[in-house]
């Protein structure tokens, strides 16, 4: 019995990871959703949901509930088989890229030395079930918008992986682990040595996500819903989870490659050792929110299961903020495991929330472009800019490493190169 | 030993059959997507030798780029018309029996040179990351071949705009 526990660790270990993972990456999920309304209503200075839970906490189990109990619709003509099969393969493609994540130093369910080729090749798998539901569902906005959706990621998907090659270059590694690995070891976030790269990742995952201003796929006022206008229910949650996973893994692989994955801000400066607690701070920021919150609330029964829930944040809040705190004494110094043990992971998350607020911001501001205009700016524009890029990020390598030149000040070099070259697309651009 | 082998047979078996539904299926949708199934398969025997790097491209080429623009031109046509027709002609034949010529050459080859194909076991532990390996050998040691089919690819993707063009 013993034997077969010690044979089975690494398996139960793994299984308990992706677990985990599938748990919190569809918790955030959800909650992005819930974000992205409270978010886009501020910004247009509505309150958005406020009635299920406090500030509408609650609402996206309403949501999903409510998507659960709908009636499954499958329309008449449909390629039934493909229909059932379009969004199981979106969401499969969307939750089996995470097992590559690198959410921190010591917790990520796998390493592969070709990991970032493998996220790449597993998200291009997600267009399939796109192009798939969109052709079942036998009808002309989900083909048209199926159609649109390929055409953009497909050509947007050249853009991001030439500006991902930009990123390797530095790392010298595919892996994930690695890449974050030697941003540390330099001391310096890609970002900082590739801002051309970050900028054409940043504006190709939003097109790859079908989001605004690229979101023609979905536009409301020509297609309906695009693919997915014939899918109802439970099919449109799996497709509707599917996107949103896709969001946070377009971030998650921008964080891992600019902006240093799990590591802290400053992360080789004693000074800012401070930073650690953190984690700790922004649990006693929610504990105080949720008191406030308390105060705010009307007097009245009608209002008791939300003065009820805020008590149980805000102690579940507090909770944590002790547990992080747990001091342990080592040789005689105050140490905080617990603290330890999260902070490549909050730091990562912390990151990701920053890029999909990016997002979501992004929505409520720009206007939708018009389709040939898209097109125009992936192929004309972002294409041979994400080229342009590489070889003068390759350029740049080779300079510092044959001279004695300082590598920042070469990739600075080359970057300025990389604008240059950027005007001169845009001065000769004809839209 | 065991599950090596039997993921071995379960994924071959896949891409076997799946190879079969491609060409037998009336609709041209459902062939690609078994197209897509075999494509994979060997994708993951790629990752089973431990080339994982031939597996990832593999994935990233066939699956993502060339299946997608398969179904994309595919969604364009007139299915109705595609599945009324007979997929088959009368060669089926001249097809047979070349079929199984090629399947005894193919076995005499392999009865013949049983001796020959014994390749060196790799010692446990001893397979690197091979995409380091990939890049030197395409970089350094076939660089000319490398180049030349870039080149080659060039011509094909100008070629294609200059057709398009002409319309």
């Amino acid at each position: 019995m013993v034997t077969l526990l010690e044979a089975g660790r690494p398996y139960l270990i793994a299984l308990i990871r992706i677990i985990v993972v599938f748990l919190g990456v569809s918790l955030l999920v959800a909650y992005l959703v819930y974000a992205e309304r409270k978010i886009l209503a501020h910004l247009q200075v509505r309150v958005g949901p406020m009635r299920v839970g406090p500030h509408g906490l609650l609402q996206p189990i309403a949501d999903g509930l409510k998507l659960l109990l709908k009636e499954d619709i499958i329309p008449q003509g449909a390629d039934k088989a493909i229909f059932w099969l379009a969004p199981i393969i979106s969401l499969i493609a969307a939750f089996t890229a995470f097992s590559l994540v690198p959410f921190g130093p010591n917790f990520a369910i796998t390493d592969a030395n070709v990991g970032l080729l493998f996220l790449i090749g597993i998200s291009s798998l997600g267009i399939l079930g796109i192009i798939l539901g969109g052709w079942s569902s036998n009808s002309h906005y989900p083909l048209l918008g199926a159609l649109r959706s390929t055409a953009q990621l497909v050509s947007y998907e050249v853009a991001l992986g030439f500006a991902l090659v930009s990123a390797l270059l530095l790392a010298g590694s595919l892996s994930m682990q690695k890449i974050v690995e030697a941003q540390a070891e330099q001391g310096i976030w890609f970002i900082f040595l590739q801002p051309v790269a970050f900028f054409i990742v940043f504006v190709a995952a939003i097109a790859e996500t079908n989001r605004n201003p690229f979101d023609l796929p979905e536009a409301e006022s020509e297609l309906v819903a695009g693919f997915h206008t014939e899918y109802s229910g439970f099919r449109f949650s799996l497709f509707f989870l599917a996107e949103y996973a896709a969001m946070v893994l377009v971030s998650s692989i921008a964080v891992t490659l600019f902006l240093g994955g799990w590591l802290r801000p400053f992360a080789r400066v004693a000074a800012f050792d401070f930073l650690d607690f953190v984690p700790a701070l922004v649990f006693a920021a929610a504990a105080a929110w949720c008191l406030r919150a308390v105060l705010r609330l009307p007097r009245g029964r009608e209002w008791r299961w939300q003065r009820l829930m805020l008590y149980l944040l805000g102690a579940g809040a507090v909770l944590v903020f002790l547990v992080l705190l747990l001091p342990v004494r080592v040789d005689g110094r105050l140490a905080f495991p617990v603290l330890g043990a999260i902070q490549g992971v909050f730091w990562f998350m912390v990151k990701v929330t920053a890029l999909l607020f990016g997002f979501i911001w992004f929505r409520g501001t720009f206007p939708r472009y018009r389709f040939d205009q898209l097109m125009s700016l992936g192929w004309r524009f972002m294409i041979p800019l994400a080229i342009v890029n590489v070889i003068f990020c390759g350029l740049g390598i080779v300079l510092s490493k044959k001279s004695d030149w300082n590598l920042t000040a070469s990739l600075w070099l080359a970057t300025a190169a990389t604008l240059l070259v950027a005007v001169l697309l845009v001065g000769r651009r004809r839209v | 030993m065991i599950f090596y082998q039997a993921t071995f047979y379960t994924l071959a078996a896949v891409a076997v059959v799946s190879a079969l539904l491609v060409v037998t299926r009336r609709n041209p949708v459902h062939s690609a997507i078994y197209l897509i199934i075999t494509l994979l398969s060997v994708a993951l025997l790629y990752l089973q030798l431990q080339a994982e790097f031939l597996a990832a491209v593999q994935i990233i080429l066939y699956i993502g780029g060339i299946m997608v623009l398969f179904l994309f031109v595919i969604m364009l046509v007139r299915l109705d018309v595609a599945t009324r027709q007979a997929p088959f002609n009368r060669q089926g034949l001249v097809a047979g029996v070349a079929a199984l010529v090629l399947l005894v050459e193919f076995a005499g080859a392999i009865y013949l040179g049983r001796g020959t194909a014994e390749l060196p076991r790799a010692a446990a532990g001893a397979l690197q990351p091979n995409t380091e390996q990939i890049g030197r050998m395409l970089f350094q040691n076939y660089m000319l071949p490398f180049e030349i089919a870039s080149l080659l690819l060039l011509v094909a993707m100008v070629g294609a705009v200059v057709m398009a063009k002409r319309r």
